[in-house]
C-alpha cells in the first residue's frame, strides 16, 4: 500500500477506504497531484470508496479541485465515492470548484502557423501598403486644409517638435558624422596610398559625404531616434483615448498631431544633413591632416577642384523627402497601436525597421533618377 | 494621536481576534509634504476592513507602502507577525504568495490572454501540471462570476466590469489569505457594484479571506465591510461599524457620512 504524506489508501477486500491527511494547500498542490493521479490509476475499479478528510488541517481551491478530481475518478467509473469528514466551510469551497470545473471550455486561442501565417503575412503586407497610402492621402488633404486656413496651423507644436527632433539633435549628429567622416578619410588615405594616389581621398570623402552618406546617417538617426518616439506618443495618446477626445471636440487629430510633426522633421532633417555633411568633411579634413599629411589649404583648394553645387544639391533634395517618408511612417504606425503594451512595442519597432528600409530604397532610386538626368 | 478606536469596550473586545496586518507609526512623503503621519492601523483575520478618506488623501499611498511599492520613513509594517523590513528576498517572496491585490484598474497583462494573466503566478510559484493550472484558472473564472469562454480573451477585448472581475482571479489565483482591494467598485454601474460586493463577500467566505477595501461606495460600506477606518490629516481619525461612523462627531466624517449621497443611500436602504 503506498502510505504518503497527503493520501493514504486501505484496501479492504473490494472495497477502499482513502484518508486525507495535512495540508491540501497550493505549496504542496504539485505533490497532492501526484499522489491523487496515483490513487487512481491503482484502483481503477473498487465496488466501494470512502474518503475520509478529517486529517485535513487546511484545505484550499488547489486541495478541493483535486479532491473534486479524485472523487470524479471513480464515479466516472460508475462509482459513487462517499466523502466524510470535510467541514462545513470546506464544503461549500469544493461545491464553489465543482460549478466552475464541469462547465464545457472555449477552444484555445488560434495560433497561425506554416502556410497560413506565410499567407497572413502577405496579406498583412498588402494592406500596410493600402494603410500608407491612405495615410499618405489623409496627410495631404490636412496640409491642404491647414494651407487654405493658415491660421488653424499648430505653430507652436511644430517648433516644440522642432526643438525635439532639431535642435537636441545637433550634438549627437555632429559626434556621429564627425566621426564616420574621420573613418572614411582614414581608410581612403590608407588603401590610396598604395597607389600614391593620396590626394583623391579628398574627392571622395567630398563626393560621398555631401551626395550619400551626410543624408543617410542623418535619416537613419532621426528615424530610430525620433521615428520611434512619435510612434510610441501617438500610439499611447490612442490608448488612452486621447485621439477619440480630439476626434470628439471636432478636432481631426491628423491636422492636430500628425501635420506638426511632420513638418518639423520635414525642416529639421534638411538643416541636420548640412550640419551633419560639414561635421563630416571637418573630421575628413582633420584626418588628411593628421595621418595623411595634406594640410587644410590643399585639402581645400581639392574639394572645390572635386566638388561642384550638383553633389551638394543631390544630397540636399533628398533630405525632405526623407523626412516625409519617416515622419509619415511613423505616425501612421502610432495610429495603429492597439489596446495592449506588446502591440505599441510591435509598432514601435515596424516604424523604425520600416522607415530605415524606406530610406535606403529611397536613396537607391534617387540614386538611379540622379543619374538619368545627369546630376 | 486620539480617537484611533471609539471605545474602550470595542477595543478589548477584540483584543482575541488575530491581527493580520498591524501598521506602526507609519511616515510617508514626498519632498516636504507629508502624507501619512504617524498612522497606526491594525486589521484583523477574517474580516472586511473599508478604509475611506478624502481624494489624495494617501489611501492608496497606505495600500502602496503596506505592498512595498513605496518607501516608507519611519513605522513599522508587520504582516501575519513578521515584520517586512526585517525579512529576506526568499521570506518576502513566500509572504508575497500570501497576499493578492486587486489594482483600481485591474493591471492584468495586456498581452496575455485572461487564462494566462490567472496561470502567470502559478506558473512562477509553483510546478504544476498544465492540467491542474487550467482547472485552477476556469475555477477562478467561475468564482469570479466570469463565463468561461472569457478565458481565452485578451484584456483589451474586455469591458470595464469583465476585467475587474479577471483582475481579481488573477489576485486570487494563488489562494491568498489577505486581498486588496484598490477601489474595487469604481467605475462599475450600480447594479455591477452590487454584485461586486457580494461577490467580494461571498469569496470572502468561501475562501476564508482578509480583505482590505480602499473604497469610496458608501453602498460598499455599507453592505460588505464589517469595519470601517477613516483616514484624515495623514492618520487614522477614527474606526469601527459603520454605526460608530454615522455616529461620528469629527466633521469630515459627519460630511461624508451624513451628505446628500449618503442620505440617499440610507433611504433606499430604509425603503427596501
Amino acid at each position: 500500500m503506498p502510505q504518503s504524506a497527503l493520501i493514504s489508501v486501505q484496501s479492504q477486500g473490494n472495497s477502499l477506504a482513502v484518508a486525507g491527511h495535512g495540508l491540501w494547500t497550493s505549496e504542496h498542490a504539485a505533490a497532492l497531484e501526484a499522489e491523487v493521479d496515483e490513487a487512481a490509476a491503482r484502483h481503477p475499479q473498487p465496488a466501494d470508496v470512502n474518503i475520509d478528510l478529517s486529517g485535513i488541517s487546511r484545505m484550499d481551491t488547489f486541495g478541493a479541485l483535486l479532491l473534486d478530481r479524485l472523487v470524479r475518478s471513480w464515479s466516472s467509473a460508475g462509482i459513487t465515492p462517499r466523502v466524510t469528514g470535510l467541514s462545513e466551510r470546506y464544503e461549500v469551497l469544493l461545491h464553489e470548484v465543482e460549478r466552475g470545473i464541469g462547465k464545457p471550455r472555449p477552444p484555445e486561442r488560434h495560433r497561425e502557423k506554416g502556410l497560413e501565417l506565410v499567407g497572413r503575412q502577405v496579406m498583412a503586407t498588402g494592406r500596410d501598403a493600402l494603410a500608407l497610402l491612405n495615410f499618405v492621402g489623409a496627410v495631404v488633404s490636412a496640409l491642404l486644409r491647414v494651407l487654405m486656413r493658415p491660421r488653424t496651423f499648430r505653430f507652436t507644436s511644430m517648433v516644440a517638435q522642432l526643438d525635439r527632433v532639431g535642435l537636441r539633435a545637433v550634438p549627437i549628429i555632429l559626434l556621429m558624422t564627425f566621426l564616420i567622416g574621420c573613418i572614411i578619410a582614414q581608410q581612403g588615405i590608407f588603401h590610396f596610398s598604395s597607389f600614391g594616389a593620396d590626394i583623391y581621398v579628398v574627392d571622395m570623402v567630398g563626393v560621398l559625404v555631401l551626395r550619400e552618406l551626410g543624408v543617410l546617417i542623418v535619416s537613419i538617426m532621426l528615424a530610430g531616434r525620433s521615428g520611434s518616439a512619435y510612434t510610441a506618443e501617438l500610439g499611447s495618446m490612442r490608448m488612452r483615448e486621447e485621439m477619440d477626445a480630439l476626434r470628439v471636440m471636432g478636432f481631426d487629430p491628423i491636422e492636430v498631431l500628425v501635420v506638426p510633426r511632420i513638418i518639423a522633421l520635414v525642416i529639421a532633417l534638411p538643416l541636420l544633413t548640412f550640419i551633419g555633411s560639414m561635421a563630416a568633411l571637418l573630421g575628413g579634413g582633420l584626418v588628411c591632416w593628421i595621418y595623411g599629411d595634406i594640410a587644410p589649404d590643399v585639402f581645400i583648394s581639392r574639394l572645390k577642384m572635386a566638388i561642384d553645387l550638383n553633389q551638394f544639391e543631390v544630397g540636399m533634395y533628398k533630405a525632405p523627402f526623407m523626412a516625409a517618408t519617416i515622419g509619415l511612417v511613423a505616425c501612421l504606425e502610432g495610429m495603429r497601436v492597439g489596446g495592449s503594451a506588446e502591440s505599441l512595442g510591435a509598432r514601435t519597432t515596424a516604424s523604425v525597421v520600416k522607415a530605415i528600409f524606406l530610406v535606403i530604397v529611397m536613396d537607391g532610386l534617387f540614386a538611379i533618377f540622379f543619374a538619368s538626368i545627369n546630376m | 494621536m486620539d480617537a484611533q478606536s471609539l471605545s474602550p469596550t470595542q477595543s478589548s473586545a477584540r483584543q482575541d481576534r488575530e491581527v493580520v496586518i498591524r501598521v506602526r507609526d507609519i511616515v510617508v512623503g514626498f519632498g516636504d509634504k507629508i502624507i501619512l503621519d504617524h498612522l497606526n492601523l491594525d486589521i484583523f483575520r477574517g474580516e472586511i476592513l473599508g478604509f475611506v478618506g478624502a481624494s489624495g488623501g494617501g489611501k492608496s499611498v497606505l495600500t502602496r507602502t503596506i505592498l512595498g511599492l513605496l518607501p516608507k520613513r519611519s513605522g513599522v509594517v508587520e504582516v501575519f507577525g513578521q515584520n517586512l523590513d526585517d525579512l529576506n528576498e526568499l521570506q518576502r517572496s513566500a509572504l508575497e504568495r500570501r497576499w493578492g491585490v486587486l489594482f483600481q484598474q485591474g493591471a492584468l497583462f495586456s498581452s496575455l490572454t485572461v487564462k494566462q494573466n490567472i496561470q502567470f503566478p502559478l506558473r512562477e510559484h509553483l510546478r504544476l501540471s498544465q492540467r491542474l493550472m487550467d482547472d485552477i484558472a476556469f475555477a477562478k473564472i467561475e468564482m469570479v462570476g466570469l463565463k468561461p469562454d472569457v478565458a481565452e480573451k485578451l484584456p483589451s477585448e474586455l469591458s470595464g466590469g469583465m476585467i475587474k472581475r479577471a483582475a481579481l482571479a488573477r489576485s486570487l489565483a494563488l489562494d491568498p489569505e489577505i486581498l486588496f482591494l484598490d477601489e474595487p467598485t469604481s467605475g462599475l454601474d450600480p447594479i455591477g457594484a452590487g454584485e461586486f460586493d457580494e461577490l467580494i463577500r461571498t469569496l470572502q467566505q468561501t475562501l476564508g479571506l482578509t480583505v482590505f477595501m480602499v473604497t469610496h461606495d458608501l453602498d460598499s460600506l455599507h453592505s460588505v465591510c464589517d469595519r470601517i477606518a477613516a483616514l484624515g490629516d495623514g492618520k487614522v481619525i477614527a474606526q469601527g461599524t459603520i454605526e460608530d461612523m454615522m455616529a461620528a462627531q469629527h466633521p469630515w466624517l459627519r460630511a461624508y457620512f451624513h451628505g446628500s449621497r449618503a442620505r440617499a443611500v440610507q433611504v433606499g436602504r430604509g425603503a427596501g
